[in-house]
């Protein structure tokens, strides 16, 4: 029962993160931005419209956006938060979460190339351009977290992380954390990788690949995207803010705050730094893949 | 002390690989400096148990020759030949970031292979010293400036340097000193050489030096 709850407090609060997000730029930039609830009401509104489908796609289309927020809630399931057992849990659920997340990307991509625009295809080659990368980066951090803690499974992973960890291995939880929070950049679509306010079609990445979707398409996309978010905001958080032994409701208070701290963090990012030239961005994600590398080994010895 | 001593070894396995991304000149410069004063803190680290007039003119040699006076040498060298970036290196930064990642496992490799003599603080010393010089040869090797060249033989020689200091326990002052005395005068000579060369030709570029001739025919 307590799994099922897990999964609804993500689904009720993922959308609030990017309404974080979106009010600390605008309090950087002087402005009074968007209500923090902004991303529930676009959701709310795209879902009583209708949705129009150009003539060249086919049923692929449609598919795209119902896989993608399917396979993230599925994703959910197996994502361990505030030290509670997830849904299911077994030995290499670290691979499942990753291809689950791959799985959705890959149904995104193709609907962006069945729509058959030249604009939409480049989005996608840039999309899978830059996540074949990451997901390196990904698997290896993950890989030096399994082999650290002697379990291939999240929630035994992030069961044996602690203050005391911390203390013995910091400089290997912290090397997996760095390279987790350029994942999450990366993975979300935000600066310094990709601007997600963009609409310009040189430097467009991910929003190119959603700009044929309308209605309760886009708002599936939406959601999707407000979830992809939590999803590795919890892994960061379950890494860096270990919470054991709290009792239920505290612990569940701790850890937004850890994920609301984590998308301030974010939006700070986003206000001080510009987005990299699109040449230098595999290179800011092969150095997140020598930074997981580094922390495979020292994960060895 | 083991973990002090991982974590500064881990900072320089970092720096070298920002070195190996950047292409900024005073980013090399500063990291030089970074490394520098890594070093003085490491030598300390790895000789906690004599602290001694030896382990500390060691280190205060290294923490002020290499973290303040070489930065401060090379800067000057900079600002006198007029180049900011390195641009069109052999190697692309990507590669190059590649290619140290692969250094690194390769010097994990050799390093867990090496049968140690003695015990030392931390067992990723060998990798770590490894991965430095390796670094530094590969930039000696693949960029094309002068001064970026200058900078790949101190980055070799600070991995040198750990290596010594965690191993030779005993080793004799005067011939620490007398290294870090040539390398000394190694940057200051480096450093006029390359004014020299900025001034009679146009470029800093070593690929264009086997072009040179007295005159144009």
């Amino acid at each position: 029962m307590i799994q099922f709850f897990h999964i609804l407090f993500a689904i009720t609060f993922a959308p609030l993160l990017i309404g974080v997000i979106n009010k600390t730029k605008a309090l950087f930039a002087g402005r009074r931005g968007p209500p923090l609830l902004q991303t529930y009401f676009d959701i709310l509104k795209l879902l009583r419209k209708g949705a129009v489908y150009s003539e060249t796609t086919t049923a692929l289309f449609k598919l795209g956006p119902i896989v993608g927020l399917a396979v993230t809630v599925v994703a959910l399931a197996v994502l361990p938060f505030a030290s509670s057992k997830p849904l299911l849990t077994f030995q290499g659920d670290i691979l499942l979460l990753a291809y689950l997340l791959g799985l959705a990307r890959f149904f995104t991509v193709i609907a962006a190339l069945d729509t058959g625009s030249s604009l939409e295809g480049m989005g996608a080659s840039r999309e899978v351009q830059f996540s074949t990368i990451a997901e390196v980066a990904l698997l290896i951090g993950l890989a030096a977290l399994a082999r650290k803690c002697g379990s291939a499974s999240l929630f035994d992973i992030f069961s044996a992380i602690s203050g005391q960890a911390w203390q013995q291995s910091g400089a290997l939880l912290g090397l997996v954390g760095a390279t987790l929070l350029i994942v999450y950049l990366t993975e979300n679509a935000r600066i310094p990788i990709d601007d997600p306010n963009t609409h310009l079609e040189l430097t467009m990445i991910h929003e190119v690949m959603v700009l044929d979707h309308s209605g309760p398409d886009l708002a599936m996309i939406s959601y999707a995207s407000a979830l992809k978010l939590w999803i590795f905001g919890t892994l960061l958080i379950n890494l860096l803010v270990p919470i054991h032994g709290l009792r239920f409701l505290p612990a569940h208070v701790v850890f937004l705050i850890g994920m609301i701290g984590l998308a301030v963090i974010v939006g700070v990012i986003e206000s001080c730094m510009a987005r990299l030239k699109l040449l230098q961005v595999p290179d800011l994600l092969l150095g997140a893949v020598g930074l997981s590398t580094l922390a495979f080994f020292i994960s060895a010895r | 002390m083991a973990a002090y001593a991982d974590t500064l070894l881990i900072f320089l396995v970092l720096s070298n690989f920002f070195l190996l991304g950047s292409s900024w000149l005073t980013v090399y410069i500063r990291l030089v400096s970074i490394q520098g004063v890594i070093l003085c803190l490491l030598t300390f680290v790895f000789h906690k148990g004599d602290i001694g007039f030896h382990t500390i003119t060691l280190a205060a040699g290294n923490g002020l020759l290499k973290g303040l006076v070489f930065p401060l040498l090379l800067m000057r060298a900079v600002r006198a030949v007029h180049i900011k970036r390195e641009i069109e290196p052999l190697v692309s930064y990507g590669t190059s970031i590649v290619i140290g990642t692969l250094s690194f496992c390769i010097s994990m490799w050799l390093g867990a292979g090496l049968p140690l003599p003695i015990p030392v603080v931390s067992s990723l010393v060998v990798p770590v010293t490894l991965f430095t010089i390796l670094t530094g040869l590969f930039l000696i090797v693949s960029r094309n400036k002068a001064i970026t060249q200058v900078i790949g033989y101190l980055i070799m020689e600070n991995g040198i340097y750990v290596f010594g200091t965690a191993f030779t326990l005993d080793a004799p002052l005067f011939v620490e000193l007398g290294i870090l005395l040539d390398i000394f005068v190694g940057i200051g000579i480096m450093g006029i050489i390359m004014n020299h060369i900025s001034r009679e030709f146009d470029s800093l570029n070593v690929s264009k030096l086997s072009d040179l001739r007295d005159w144009t025919s």
